[in-house]
């Protein structure tokens, strides 16, 4: 007879991940577009990095022509669907919403969106009229937001796109970074391919383009070079014991995550280092999947995060403690991590340390280290004349996304160093411009 | 204290609501409910020639999230035999003996309408209203609003109708005309006791635009309706205010037209109506309406120290004047409270692209708050109309020391524009833009 006890209940992935921002109903966006009091100048409009004509759109909802409000939306931002649901919504158009200065709830701007181009990803339709090859050719590398969407804009003009990407899927951060109660990969795949079908770029997966030769070959074979990498693995935070098994970096955890959405059985109690976005995301995806613990350690006080309020918000609801003031000196534990040894912080006269003797320990079989990214400078360094800033991030001209290297231009996160989907997008499609802006003169 | 019970035409009623004739007074059932729950009076379902309707029968105009803010119909009168709603009606007043009972009524001989009336009469009926208003169905028949638009024929028919009327009598008027006191003057010289309007106005409710049939549809064709509900009310409420301004019609009025709540209300009583109809609203959201009517109607009154609907019944009718008789001076603009202001921009769109060009953006791209240029504001109180925030954009007043003219005045002092291009225009002062400046818009936008 089976014990009872034994029989652990599989997780619902898709409970546990409910989507923050789920589809609308057609009553839902009828009354939610009948909100929208179209703004001249719109504040959210002009608060989107992508500037989509954001009353337009939802008066078209509104009177009923959907197709009309996913073209306005495609033509301003090509990844439109996926930005719907992973933007941060809060902090972008709908925190200009005009109803928030009367304390009356914000419209529902992303969930409009998502709303609008679900049904024209789902209906296939075709906004856009690709013209005839024109000649020339441009290599976009890595198909991550910033990629696909200067891939978008290239082939609008007639050049052919080619995409290298790494991995053996595309759509970068947005597929294997943003929490999963976000966008489902199904998602974020679907409209990658509504754009493939639509623009005809072409994607090479699994083609990491690194060193100088193959810099050199994609140089002879193109008119220009689209960097669209983003960034690199977690960054060491370089104290004792970080190398030891189960100590790891918070986009490599997420990526497992995102791939296989269970926790290894070991890990129970956890600590997530770090008081950003991802280290929001790491901490409540771990808690959400049935961590018993998860202690967000912050070296600094709370009101210092970089984290948006309302992740950290989202990670408390999900279970998460979090800790303050306090700093990691050694990860403990022989092979495998059995603990963390802190020291606790404070800001005295605007001086920040350590306060000797206040260090303690807490148990853990599990580490995260969202303490950032790293940029991919060892790849940069093979483009010659490339330059990059003293933190590692690609210095462009801003107007057209040009970088020091004539025939290379760049975009999003490797830009950036490490901001939203939408800004990447944004940057992708400036980029697009500024190869075209290039190549047409050139003829 | 406040009481809300009227004495219209000789009708007496707790209070002044009535339901309209329509769906809602279809039966003894429906009426003894609306009763039960606090109606002051109702109007039957307009008995008359045998008739029978089609489905569907109705549509509405939404607007941006509001349901039904006009309503149309294409019903006919009632398709219940007549033996059926007279036993029934003596079934309500016997319960109901205080409440308001009128037999609206439609039929075509001169024979016919004085027995229908008896009948009626006999069923225990307070009073009696003349349908001479339905706009479609009926009125090809020669009834209904064909009645209501010929004045003589009206006169006539309500001739026959007094000449055995026991009960007063109520005329129901069609707003399906240009001139409602025409009929109304109709309805006092045959000795009627008071109108009711309006009823339905004749419209086309939409069109489908992709079976290419207006609404609402039968099978694959349509009809004209009659339409209501609030989108009306300003209709009813110009042509309840010609007929209680008028001096050759001088009868109660029943007002009817797009009420939906106690402001309505008191709106119509404010223009010269001492008992109010309702049948859109209550079709929308049932007779449970009634308690936010009466309610609201009870605050309006404390709050105004009327104790009686005939303290203040037609108290706005002085104050409707003649254009010509309106203070040219009267000087207000538009002035927008800073705090309370969101930023929208709609009053600046409004006035730039659809009126006066009188309000500024601020140079600085982050300060939202438009500007209000009072040398252009005409004081015409759009912006404030459609700023989104209560009492955000406010109209002050501007005029103190001016002494009040008129048109009339200026006419009779020889000092009002006569010829194209005169001095004294109105505008003259206005600054507006000259055309190219258009178009400097075209990249901005
Ligand atoms: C944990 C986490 C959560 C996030 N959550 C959100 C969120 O909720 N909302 C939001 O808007 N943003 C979020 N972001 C940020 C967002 O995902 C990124 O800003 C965005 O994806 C950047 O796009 P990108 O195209 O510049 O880079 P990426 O998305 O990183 O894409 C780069 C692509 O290039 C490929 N690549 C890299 N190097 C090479 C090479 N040498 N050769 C070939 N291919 C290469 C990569 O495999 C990848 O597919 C999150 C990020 C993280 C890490
Ligand atoms: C402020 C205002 C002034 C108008 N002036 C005129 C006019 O000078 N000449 C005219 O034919 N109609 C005039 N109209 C009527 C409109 O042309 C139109 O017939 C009416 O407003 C109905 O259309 P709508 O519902 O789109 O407003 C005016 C309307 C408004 C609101
Ligand atoms: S600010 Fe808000 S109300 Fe105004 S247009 Fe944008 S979404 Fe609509
Ligand atoms: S009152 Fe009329 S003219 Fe004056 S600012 Fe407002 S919209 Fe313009
Ligand atoms: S309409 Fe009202 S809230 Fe909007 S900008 Fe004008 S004054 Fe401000």
């Amino acid at each position: 007879m089976a014990e009872p006890n034994n029989l652990q209940p599989m997780p619902d992935i898709e409970q546990i991940f409910a989507q923050l921002k789920p589809l609308m109903n057609n009553s839902q966006a009828y009354y939610e577009s009948s909100r929208c009091l179209f703004c001249y100048n719109a504040p959210c409009m002009l608060a989107c990095p992508t500037n989509i004509d954001i009353p337009l759109f939802i008066r078209q909802i509104n009177n009923g022509n959907l197709s009309g409000a996913a073209k306005t939306i495609y033509s301003a931002n090509y990844l439109g669907n996926t930005c719907g649901k992973v933007c941060p919504t809060e902090i972008l158009c709908e925190g200009a919403c005009v109803f928030t200065k009367m304390n009356i709830r914000a419209i529902d701007i992303g969930r409009l969106q998502n709303f609008a181009t679900n049904n024209a990803i789902l209906a296939h339709l075709k906004f856009f009229d690709i013209p005839e090859f024109n000649g020339k050719s441009v290599a976009v590398i890595g198909a991550g937001p910033a990629g696909i969407s200067c891939a978008c804009q290239l082939r609008l003009e007639g050049y052919q796109v080619d995409i290298y990407e790494a991995r053996n899927n595309p759509s970068g951060l947005a597929l294997h970074g943003v929490a999963p109660y976000k966008i489902t990969n199904q998602e974020a795949l679907m409209e990658v391919e509504f754009l493939r079908a639509q623009f005809g770029f072409n994607v090479f997966y699994n083609k990491r383009i690194a060193d100088k030769d193959e810099f050199k070959g994609l140089e002879n074979k193109y008119d220009a070079i689209f960097l669209g990498i983003g960034l690199g693995n977690s960054g060491k935070i370089k104290i004792k014991g970080e190398e030891k098994q189960n100590c790891i970096g918070a986009t490599e955890f997420i990526e497992q995550i995102k791939n296989n959405p269970v926790l290894q059985p070991s890990a129970k109690k956890i600590v997530v280092l770090g008081g950003g976005n991802t280290a929001m995301d790491a901490a409540s995806e771990s808690a959400r999947l049935g961590a018993r613990q998860v202690i967000l350690a912050y070296r600094r006080s709370q009101s210092e995060m970089k984290a948006y309020y309302f992740e950290f918000d989202l990670a408390k609801i999900s279970g998460v403690i979090g800790m303050f003031n306090v700093a990691p000196i050694e990860v403990l534990g022989e092979n495998c991590v059995t603990g963390v040894k802190f020291i606790r912080t404070e800001t005295v006269n605007g001086k920040f340390g350590n306060i000797p003797g206040s260090e303690f320990t807490v148990d853990c079989d599990l580490v995260i280290k969202a303490t950032g990214q790293l940029k991919q400078t060892s790849m940069i360094v093979n483009i010659p004349g490339l330059d990059m800033d003293e933190s590692g991030r690609i210095i462009v001209d801003h107007a057209t996304g040009r970088t020091t290297n004539p025939r290379y231009f760049a975009g999003g996160d490797a830009v950036n160093g490490g901001a939203e989907v939408v800004n990447a997008v944004a940057e992708g499609k400036i980029a697009g411009k500024g190869i075209h802006g290039l190549l047409s003169k050139l003829s | 204290m406040v009481n809300l019970e009227i004495n219209f035409a000789g009708i007496k009623a707790p209070n002044p609501f009535w339901l309209a004739s329509g769906p809602p007074t279809n039966s003894g059932y429906q009426i003894m409910k609306a009763f039960d729950q606090g109606w002051g009076g109702a109007v039957w379902k307009t008995l008359g020639v045998p008739v029978i309707n089609v489905s569907s029968r109705y549509g509405a105009v939404n607007h941006r999230g509001s349901r039904v803010v006009g309503f149309n119909n294409i019903e006919l009168i009632t398709d219940r035999r007549l033996c059926d709603n007279l036993r029934e009606m003596e079934e309500v007043k016997k319960y109901f003996p205080d409440h308001a009972v009128i037999a609206s009524l439609m039929v075509q001989s001169k024979k016919e309408w004085q027995q229908i009336v008896q009948d009626v009469q006999n069923a225990g009926a307070d009073g009696i209203e003349l349908n001479f208003g339905c706009p479609h169905g009926m009125c090809e028949r020669g009834m209904g609003s064909a009645v209501g638009q010929e004045p003589a024929v009206l006169e006539t028919i309500t001739r026959w109708v007094m000449e055995v009327a026991k009960i007063p009598v109520i005329v129901k008027l069609t707003p399906n005309i240009s001139d409602i006191t025409e009929p109304a003057q109709a309805a006092r010289r045959a000795g009627a006791n008071a109108i009711a309007l309006i009823n339905t106005i004749q419209s086309l409710v939409g069109v489908d635009i992709d079976k290419f049939v207006t609404y609402p549809v039968v099978e694959n064709h349509s009809t004209n309706g009659g339409y209501c509900g609030p989108a009306v009310k300003p209709i009813a409420l110009n042509m309840v205010k010609n007929c209680a301004q008028h001096p050759l019609v001088q009868l109660p009025i029943s007002g009817i037209g797009g009420i939906e709540n106690w402001r309505d209300a008191v709106e119509f009583i404010l223009l010269g109506a001492t008992s109010l109809q309702v049948c859109t609203a209550v079709m929308h959201y049932g007779f449970g309406i009634i308690r936010d009517l009466t309610s609201g109607l009870e605050q309006y009154m404390e709050s105004h120290g009327f104790s009686s609907i005939q303290q203040f019944a037609g108290k706005a009718l002085p104050n409707v004047k003649h254009w010509e008789e309106l203070n040219l001076n009267y000087s207000i603009k538009a002035s927008i409270d800073e705090t309370k202001c969101i930023g929208c921009q709609l009053c600046y769109i409004a006035c730039e692209d659809g009126a006066h060009q009188a309000i500024d953006l601020n140079e600085d791209k982050n300060i939202r708050i438009p500007r209000i240029n009072e040398e252009n504001c005409v004081g015409c109180n759009l912006c404030a109309l459609i700023c989104p925030v209560e009492n955000c954009i406010t109209m002050v007043r501007k005029d103190v020391d001016k002494e009040p003219v008129t048109w009339v005045q200026r006419t009779e002092a020889n000092h009002v524009p006569t010829t194209f291009n005169d001095e004294l225009a109105g505008g003259l002062g206005h600054s507006v833009p000259e055309p190219m400046e258009a178009l400097k818009y075209k990249n901005t936008l």
